[in-house]
This record gives C-alpha cells, sequence and structure tokens, in this order.
C-alpha cells in the first residue's frame, strides 16, 4: 500500500482523489505524451541513445565498412598514447589561459559599465558584438591580423618598436592566438552577465557602506565581491566546459591542422582527427570520454555548490 | 542654484568617469578593430592587401570584390540557400516543438512528468561533442548522410529552449485555464490562443538564439556532408579559403557576406537578445 503511493506520488498520480479528476488525469497523460512526442524522439535518438552508443562503439574496433569486438583495447591504446596525454594538457592549458583572462577583464568593463556613464548601450553592444558572429568568419579575420607579413598586429605593435612575429607560423605563439581570438570573441557574453549581476544587486547595502565611511575599494572588497559570488561562480563554470570543447577556432586558424607541430591538438581535435582522417570511430568514441568526464566534474561541482547555496542562503 | 549644484558630480567622480570613458573607448576600439579591418579590407584591390605601411582604407573601393566572392566558388550561392534554408526550418520546428513541451511540463498534470521532465534536464549535462561519433554512425545508418535531414533533424530540441519556455508559462495564472477549461476549451486551444500570444517575448528570444547558433555551426555541418550542394555558409568558407588561395581581400569580402545575416537578426533584436543573455547569467 505504502509502496503503491511513493510509486503514484514518483509518477504523478492524484492519488486518492476523485473519479473526475482522474478522468482528466489519463485524458491529460494521452494529449501530454503526443505533445512531447516529437521532443521524446528526437532527444531519444540523438542525445540519450547515443551516450549508450558511445560506450559500446568505444569497445570495437569500429570503421566504416568492419567492425569488430575488442574489448578495453582501445581505452588502453588512447591512454598510452602521448598524443592523447599531450591534447588533454592543451586543453587544460587553453582553459587556464582564457578563463581566468576573460573574467577578469569582463569584470573590470562591467565595473565600468555599472557607473553613471552615458553611451552605455553603445559600448555594450561594441564588447557583444563577437558573440553572435560566425567562429568561421571571424577566425578568417583574425588569420589575416596574425599574418606574419601583411599583418595588422605586426604593423601596430611595429609602431610601438617590436620586431615582426610569426604569429602563426612559430609553435610559442600558437596557444596564444587561439587564446586571444577566443577571449575577444566571448568576452561580451561574460561582460553581460557581470553587468546583470551588478545590476541586479540592492543598492540599500551600497548606502549603507558609504555612510560607514566605506572607500571605493572597500564597498567593492567587502560588497561587491561577495554579493557578485555567484554570478562569477557561473560565468567560470560557463566559460570552463566552453573552453573544454575548442574547436573551430583552430581549424580555421591552422588550415585544418591542430597549429604548426601540433602543439594545438585539443580533445575534440585528438578526437575529430581519430575519427574523421584516421577513420577510427571507435578509439575516437573511447577518447571523447575524456571530455565527457572533464565536464562531468566541473558539472558536479556546480551542483555542489547550488546545494550548498540552497542550504545556507 | 541649488539644482545646479545637486546636479553637478563631485569632482572625484568625474575624474573617475574620465578615466570609464578612456578605457571603456579603447576597448570598444579593439573590439571593432577586427571588423573594421575586415571591411577595409574587403574593399581594397589585391595589391592594397600587400602594402606596407598598411592602408587603413583603400584609395577607391572595390565593390567588384563582393561580386568576385560571390562567384569565387561555383556553389557559393548555394551556400547560402542552403544556410537560410537549414536555419529557418531549424528554428520553426524548435519553436514549435518547445511550445508544446513547455506546455506539457507546466500546464499539464501527467503520468511520469517529473521523471521525464529530469530526463531531459539531465541531458544539457552532456557536452554535445562526445555524441559526435555514434551520431554521425546512427545518421549513416538512417541514410542520412549528405542529407538536409541531417543538418536539421538532430538540432530541433533544445531542452534550454523548452526549459526557458516552461519557466515563462508557469508565471502565467492558474485562473486563466481553469476559466478557460469550464468554457469547454480543450489544451490545444488554451495553449494556441492564450499562452502562445501571451509569451511572444520568450518564443522570439528562442528564435533568435536558434538562428545564430544554426546560422554559425560548423563542426556537425563538416562531418555529415562532403557534396558542395550540401555545404552551408561556415563550412562553404573554408573551401573557398582553399580553393582560392591566399587572396585576402575576397576572403574578408566572403566573411564578410557571411556575418551580415546574423549581424543584422543580432541588430534588429539586440536589446531582446542581451536581456536574455542577462537574465540567463541571473539564474546562476
Amino acid at each position: 500500500m505504502k509502496f503503491g503511493a511513493t510509486l503514484g506520488k514518483w509518477l504523478d498520480m492524484p492519488i486518492g482523489s476523485t473519479k473526475s479528476t482522474w478522468k482528466r488525469f489519463w485524458a491529460d497523460t494521452g494529449l501530454a505524451y503526443i505533445y512531447l512526442l516529437p521532443t521524446l524522439l528526437v532527444l531519444g535518438t540523438f542525445s540519450i541513445y547515443p551516450v549508450i552508443r558511445a560506450f559500446i562503439i568505444s569497445l570495437y574496433d569500429w570503421r566504416i565498412r568492419t567492425q569488430e569486438f575488442i574489448g578495453l583495447q582501445n581505452y588502453k591504446e588512447v591512454f598510452s598514447d602521448p598524443l592523447f596525454w599531450q591534447s588533454v594538457k592543451n586543453t587544460l592549458i587553453f582553459v587556464a589561459g582564457t578563463v581566468p583572462l576573460e573574467i577578469l577583464l569582463a569584470l573590470g568593463v562591467a565595473l565600468l559599465l555599472n557607473r553613471q556613464i552615458r553611451f552605455r548601450s553603445f559600448y555594450r553592444l561594441a564588447f557583444f558584438l563577437p558573440y553572435v558572429t560566425t567562429v568561421v568568419a571571424v577566425a578568417m579575420v583574425w588569420l589575416w591580423i596574425y599574418h606574419d607579413q601583411w599583418g595588422l598586429l605586426n604593423s601596430i605593435l611595429g609602431w610601438f618598436g617590436v620586431a615582426p612575429q610569426q604569429w602563426l607560423l612559430h609553435p610559442k605563439w600558437t596557444m596564444m592566438t587561439i587564446i586571444i581570438l577566443s577571449v575577444w570573441k566571448s568576452l561580451g557574453y561574460t561582460v553581460v552577465i557581470f553587468l546583470a549581476g551588478l545590476q541586479n544587486m540592492d543598492k540599500e547595502l551600497f548606502n549603507a557602506a558609504k555612510v560607514d565611511g566605506a572607500n571605493d575599494r572597500q564597498v567593492f572588497w567587502h560588497v561587491t565581491w561577495p554579493l557578485l559570488t555567484p554570478t562569477t561562480f557561473f560565468v567560470s563554470i560557463t566559460s570552463i566546459i566552453g573552453a573544454f570543447k575548442v574547436f573551430t577556432e583552430i581549424f580555421v586558424l591552422y588550415g585544418g591542422k591542430p597549429g604548426p607541430m601540433r602543439v594545438a591538438t585539443t580533445i575534440v581535435f585528438y578526437v575529430y582527427e581519430k575519427a574523421w582522417d584516421e577513420w577510427k570511430m571507435g578509439l575516437a568514441s573511447a577518447a571523447s570520454w575524456a571530455l565527457f568526464f572533464m565536464v562531468l566534474v566541473v558539472t558536479l561541482v556546480q551542483l555542489w555548490y547550488a546545494r550548498k547555496r540552497v542550504h545556507y542562503d | 542654484m541649488q539644482e545646479r549644484i545637486s546636479t553637478r558630480a563631485p569632482l572625484a567622480k568625474r575624474l573617475g568617469n574620465f578615466w570609464a570613458y578612456l578605457l571603456l573607448t579603447f576597448g570598444s576600439i579593439v573590439m571593432i578593430l577586427p571588423f573594421f579591418w575586415m571591411l577595409s579590407t574587403s574593399l581594397k584591390t589585391y595589391n592594397e592587401t600587400l602594402a606596407m605601411p598598411i592602408k587603413w582604407l583603400p584609395s577607391v573601393p572595390q565593390w567588384q570584390n563582393y561580386i568576385e566572392a560571390w562567384n569565387a566558388q561555383p556553389y557559393f550561392p548555394r551556400y547560402f540557400v542552403n544556410s537560410f534554408f537549414v536555419t529557418v526550418v531549424t528554428m520553426v520546428v524548435e519553436v514549435l516543438l518547445s511550445i508544446l513541451a513547455a506546455y506539457a511540463f507546466s500546464r499539464m498534470k501527467f503520468l511520469g512528468k517529473n521523471i521525464l521532465f529530469m530526463l531531459l534536464l539531465s541531458t544539457m549535462m552532456i557536452p554535445g561533442e562526445v555524441l559526435l561519433v555514434p551520431n554521425f554512425i546512427t545518421l549513416r545508418e538512417l541514410g542520412w548522410y549528405n542529407t538536409y535531414y541531417a543538418l536539421i533533424i538532430p538540432w530541433v530540441v533544445s531542452v534550454f529552449a523548452v526549459f526557458l519556455l516552461r519557466q515563462h508559462f508557469l508565471q502565467i495564472p492558474n485562473e486563466l485555464q481553469e476559466a478557460a477549461y469550464l468554457d469547454g476549451a480543450g489544451h490545444t486551444r488554451f495553449m494556441l490562443q492564450i499562452m502562445v500570444p501571451l509569451s511572444r517575448p520568450p518564443i522570439a528570444t528562442i528564435a533568435l538564439l536558434k538562428f545564430i547558433g544554426s546560422w554559425n555551426a560548423f563542426l556537425w555541418p563538416l562531418i555529415v556532408t562532403d557534396k558542395a550542394e550540401l555545404r552551408t555558409v561556415p563550412v562553404g568558407l573554408i573551401s573557398l579559403m582553399q580553393d582560392e588561395g591566399p587572396q585576402y581581400h575576397i576572403w574578408m569580402a566572403a566573411a564578410t557576406l557571411a556575418l551580415i545575416p546574423v549581424v543584422a537578426v543580432f541588430l534588429a533584436a539586440q536589446k531582446q537578445f542581451l536581456e536574455s543573455v542577462a537574465r540567463s547569467g541571473l539564474k546562476g
């Protein structure tokens, strides 16, 4: 009896209600599933089933025409491939290079925009515009800016006496070129979110701090920054997950290759090359779990944090 | 007198604002400069692109570069048609499916509702890149390789859109629904005649996000098509770069053409767009 009630509750059944309510419940159930059918079909086929399938494929030597079960062999091969570990390392370097830089710059811009200034919407627009643009198209533009002979970057740096650099040709600059392009592209998104966080704060707290004689720096560190923590946290998580998946910027800047001497092989690039250059689908699937695992860790941290906030808020 | 004093900010504040304007203007210039450089290069002659020191503006704007970019590839106009077709269909179907799903999850009591909703939300935690390989294989098995289905169907559901719309539907008072129910209006009529008209802003937001996301998509179209007739604009740009060689004035003209639709859509709806992005952060 108790089991039945629990099950009913889990399945959202209106236990113990009148006959007419039940009648409506069953009619709604039928209709609801009709409404949800296309969504569930697409999601089931292209989001849920492939998770299971990715695992199954990873147990096979899976080529386009032949498939052979080989157990955990793909995992063994991936984990003993130095290039795979290099790709994990490169991905982490990219994350470490973009996320703090982007947060710092975005917070700075948002604090400036939060002052009583004119043209705020113009500035906001200027910073946000790159975010909506096509990665391939803007990466083409940056490819041209980075050009070692005729590029804009070397010309501008030349005004300050900096010797021209081979931005795209020398491996020491490769990560930096991708980081600059990525930060430029996504900065505006982070600015808009920080700005919303700042404008959503209770003005009374600032007035109270001012009345108590706090200076601007004290107000920032003791009022603004603590109140902004949830926003900073959200932004960090979103940017970290986004940065884990970097691919297109590299593909375009380096003509379909992972940079000079392969120094920009990231996890997605590794998966892409294994699957669509070497046609080793099983191996690619095994490697893609590394990405899943890294994203999962970050997501769990986020969930843990959200829960903590619900409890102690 | 009194009023004049009160409207004037103290000196420290005005000085602070001076620095704010200076930094923001500098920052904006840095952000916009690549676009300026793209436009300027797209109107130069080949020799002007190689001029040293650099020329900020072309002597005579070479508008024919755009015609050349458009005709550079036998299929360039086709890429645009493909991109428009894929983007618009994906967007329209996504909006319809999101309305239906969001309605079910916000306004109906049905068997297994919470379990299904949690299942839906849990799919948001899976990075799409992990699904590339299995989806590619599924797609080949369905015989969808090199078809529009491949470019459209996997993208017509967005759990984020369902979630966003559901949040909005939940805010519409229940009394309206009960009144409609007593008047004999079923769910479908209530949804179409009351809920949808009351939810125009969030519907526009999800459509907008999809338009931009779909137009800009690269990795998936790259993988599931290898026929030139099916390429979308971003994939087409890559083949233009490969086929034309380093003719930067033509590349920049092509990049400009590719950006016009998204930038136009964004500028037309920027207020809505920025608000929805801002709101997505506040939930965090």
